[in-house]
């Protein structure tokens, strides 16, 4: 049966990029423990704009977990206790009454504040932009089961296309490496027959952006435990292994010239 | 006086094909003369981006989000249909156009659909170029399954994330444009204004999110691909921040607004839980394949669902409608949902539900199979409901998920105001009364990829030579002012009400008066309580904060204003329109076998308002719809 909750919130505030920051303290009471947690926050922001005071702004949008917008450190873990889920995801029944939640945004230096909870994740987008697709321009492409491609095959490249871009994987690493997220695009690619031209191209471009932005990946293995599509850290050694295969595979392309 | 159609002459199998030779090109070197602004970047918006970009025109592309691969496109989970046959089973574009039509109720335009089902079998081709992940058989080929409104099998997907696969499919054609300095993002801004010149668009006027600045941009053309108003019901499928405000401003601007009376209502949504409730979450259409519908006979029938004996269960779809089942059309599905549930035989805490049981299936083809097909969704419903699907039947209600009217478009996708188009659900085209199942994504690309790269031209080609309108003109001064005074306005209220109050009444009113079924009475109600409520609105609001920084309050109240004019006017539209058809039904206009009975004596026409100014009502204009293909007959799925 439905439960509410009493909690003790102390939040990360700040007005913009070149502001100091502080955690503030919020009661909030009679939380329907049905609620998701991002239902908690409206409802403690309707209560801080009843009293006149600025709402709390923390980033969401569709609330089933695939949009990625949402994310915020909840005492210290990305996306919060529940393993394999997103902020929005995550329901207050995972909390007990009296408890004290620590709210704050993403921390890497590579995603700097825009405001409160709402962090500027776009070298994510960079990183796409450097390979993280096929060269295929719209036009008559050739019949699709034209390409047959192994049921294991598709599934490994699903599994890893599955990848959000919430930027959990940074957020959670010591080093805030990016490796997770590249990984899971590079091996979405480079396994299928689609992306073989460019594969060496592809792995190379992406990781040199990557590393113009992010710090180098130690295998802490954080970035998995706190993505919410639980892409695997297996990943991360595809990546390493194509992008050692690119300096020489690259090389000898050049030399064939 | 209407505007033109533009549909072409010829028979139907050969009008996409002739119009694409007769209409006008830009030839390639001077296709960099030329600058598009494209808002929104789901399916349309980013499709269309990357193709413009690669045919070599500058393409300047604007979302609120902090990122395009985010847009609600990302969210669609079940499918897209193609008319590949690849099944066998009798599928052709014939058919697919066929379908389409029916199950939109016959209040589409036929040479539109056509077109579409022509188009769809490229989709697929291209999207499996760009390596999106499609489901596929152990031979290596895809595989299909099958959707609500169809008798074969032509819906392609992967897993429960079709949506998101094919965003970042054209996401990333996009970003590689980007890369290749074709495509400029504008991210976290919002359109707030479409600039005209002498009837023109030439540009449009947009916020910056974050630092609060107010700008202007030009345009030789621009493209609204802004998604639906599904989040009028407050209640919805919808993400949070989708919106009517870009097309409203469009409307207020000279453009049609076509059909907004035709919303659908998803069938299978985990019904509303609490007061507190921000929004609705869908399981996709594509689980009643396997799983089926059922309520108890008994009104007052208290045990657990896996002890109620089979006679005691009402199949209430199979039983209607044994041809189709619990496959039948998304309209038909929602309002018999409501009737059961009407009679007090709905379950769950509040008896707003029906049961979605998979018992069946998991017996018949084992557990592993159905995982496989639906875990990530099995795996959404338990997080919000703490309930096992596996071992407890899902519990689900219809609600708001799409909305099939928009802005009028021409056969080009132009709306009345030339030079500015619109593609994907934010316009009206393709579905007409009711949208079938994989019929959105299908249409997005279809829009972006395929249709807007080559009507665009006929647009820009005789403008070869003109420079895009100065932002210094008063047409750009006068557009700007206008956003800061409602900026302004907002900001200085100081009333005692945030914008999520008012949007959430207006939500309860739109739900209970336009919903899933309308009458005159309540209608005639309605258009007096919104504007009650828009008043309140006008004069109680406050919006915390400051302009000059991200504020979503800010954003909001502008978002709930435009739902306020928009929610008139579906009741009026909903009025007007004395027949039942689709996604709109008038409880006045029935069958016997309380099924929608649809006047096409009188309304086999597209109803599109034009603005006539504030508190004005808006002036009615009717594009009849000649069905030269398709015979007109009660549509039946029993």
């Amino acid at each position: 049966m439905s439960q509410s909750l009493n909690l003790k919130l102390k939040v990360w505030r700040q007005d913009g990029p070149s502001s100091t920051g502080t955690f503030v303290d919020y009661d909030v009471q009679n939380i329907p423990d049905d609620a998701s947690f991002l239902e908690m926050l409206d409802i403690l922001n309707e209560q801080l704009l009843e009293k006149g005071e600025v709402p709390i702004e923390f980033p969401h949008d569709c609330r089933e977990g695939i949009c990625g917008t949402c994310g915020v450190m909840i005492n210290g873990r990305a996306h919060g206790p529940e393993h394999g889920t997103a902020t929005c995801q995550l329901h207050m029944r995972k909390f007990s009454n009296g408890d004290t939640i620590v709210v704050e945004p993403w921390k890497a230096r590579a995603f700097p504040i825009v405001k409160d909870l709402v962090v500027d994740r776009s070298p994510l987008d960079q990183i796409i932009a450097a390979g993280g697709f096929v060269t295929a321009p719209t036009g008559t492409a050739a019949d699709a089961n034209e390409t047959p491609i192994p049921k294991e095959v598709a599934d490994s490249a699903m599994d890893a296309a599955a990848c959000i871009g919430c930027g959990a994987c940074v957020a959670a690493c010591p080093n805030s490496a990016a490796q997770l997220f590249t990984s899971a695009k590079v091996w979405h690619l480079n396994s299928l027959p689609q992306g073989q031209p460019e594969r060496f191209r592809r792995v190379e471009a992406m990781v040199d952006t990557m590393e113009q932005f992010f710090g180098s990946c130690t295998n802490h293995g954080e970035c998995t435990e706190a993505c919410p599509k639980e892409i695997p850290q297996d990943f991360i050694a595809y990546l390493n292994r194509d992008y050692m295969k690119s300096k020489v595979a690259n090389r000898r392309l050049a030399s064939q010239r | 006086m209407f505007a033109d159609s533009k549909i072409p002459e010829g028979p139907m199998a050969d009008k996409w094909n002739n119009h694409k030779f007769s209409i006008k090109l830009v030839n390639p070197a001077n296709k960099r003369k030329f600058r598009i602004a494209i808002v929104g970047s789901g399916l349309a918006g980013a499709s269309a981006a990357a193709t413009l970009g690669e045919l070599g025109y500058n393409v300047d592309l604007f979302t609120f989000h902090d990122s395009p691969r985010r847009a609600h496109s990302i969210a669609a989970q079940g499918g897209i249909n193609a008319a590949k046959n690849y099944r066998n089973d009798g599928d052709s574009v014939y058919r697919l156009f066929y379908d389409t039509v029916k199950g939109g109720d016959y209040r589409s335009r036929e040479s539109n659909v056509h077109r579409l089902a022509e188009v769809s079998v490229n989709i697929i081709d291209q999207m499996a170029a760009q390596g999106v992940p499609f489901a596929r058989e152990y031979g290596g080929l895809l595989d299909n399954r099958s959707f609500g409104g169809a008798q074969v099998s032509r819906t392609f997907y992967a897993r429960g994330q079709t949506g998101q696969q094919l965003l970042l499919g054209a996401y990333q054609q996009m970003m590689r444009q980007v890369a290749e300095g074709k495509v400029n993002l504008y991210t976290s801004t919002e359109m707030l204004d479409v600039v005209t010149k002498d009837g023109e668009a030439v540009g449009i006027v947009y916020r910056d999110l974050v630092t609060g600045e107010i700008r202007s941009h030009s345009a030789h053309a621009v493209v609204l691909a802004t998604g639906g108003y599904g989040n009028v019901f407050y209640l919805s499928t919808n993400a949070m921040a989708c919106n009517v405000t870009a097309a409203w401003r469009a409307h207020r601007k000279g453009a049609y607004f076509a059909n907004p009376c035709y919303t659908q209502i998803h069938p299978t949504c985990i019904p509303v839980a609490d007061e507190f409730q921000s929004k609705l979450t869908l399981m996709s259409e594509s689980l009643r394949n396997d799983g089926r519908i059922w309520v108890p006979r008994n009104p007052d029938e208290n045990r657990a669902p896996a002890s109620i004996p089979e006679a005691d269960r009402y199949y209430y779809l199979e039983e209607k409608y044994p041809a189709f089942g619990n496959l039948v059309p998304r309209d038909v599905a929602s309002r018999n949902a409501k009737t059961v549930v009407d009679k007090g035989q709905g379950i769950g805490p509040l008896k707003n539900g029906v049961y979605l049981d998979f018992s069946e299936a998991i017996n018949r083809d084992g557990r592993d199979v159905i995982e496989a097909k639906y875990s990530n969704l099995f795996q959404m419903y338990e997080r919000i409901t703490a309930e096992d699907p596996y071992t407890v039947p899902m519990r689900i209600y219809p609600a708001s998920h799409y909305t099939m009217g928009g802005l009028w478009v021409d056969y080009n996708l132009m709306t009345t105001i030339p030079g500015l188009y619109s593609a994907g659900e934010a316009n009206f085209s393709d579905h007409g009364a009711n949208r079938l199942g994989a019929s959105a994504l299908m249409q997005g690309l279809a829009d972006g990829y395929f249709v807007l790269p080559y009507t665009i031209g006929d647009y820009l080609a005789p403008k070869l030579g003109q420079d895009p309108v100065s932002t210094d003109d008063p047409a750009f001064t006068t557009a700007v002012r206008g956003v800061q005074d409602q900026v302004d306005q907002f900001m200085s209220m100081g009333g005692t009400r945030s914008p999520d109050y008012f949007h959430r009444e207006l939500g309860k009113l739109v739900w209970d008066n336009i919903g899933m079924a309308r009458n005159r009475e309540g209608l005639e109600k309605v258009v007096g309580e919104i504007r009650a409520l828009r008043d309140e609105f006008w004069t109680d609001l406050r919006v915390p904060g400051n302009s000059e920084s991200l504020n979503s309050s800010l954003e909001k109240a502008g978002r709930v204003a435009d739902f306020f004019e928009l929610g008139e006017l579906m009741a009026r539209d909903a009025l007007d329109r004395e027949e039942s058809c689709g996604g709109h039904f008038r409880e006045e206009y029935q069958t016997p076998e309380g099924e929608a009975q649809r006047d096409d004596e009188n309304f086999a026409h597209v109803s599109a308002w034009e603005w006539q100014g504030p508190d004005q009502p808006q002036s009615l204009h009717k594009e009849p719809l000649a069905f030269e293909e398709v015979k007109l007959t009660q549509r039946s799925y029993k």
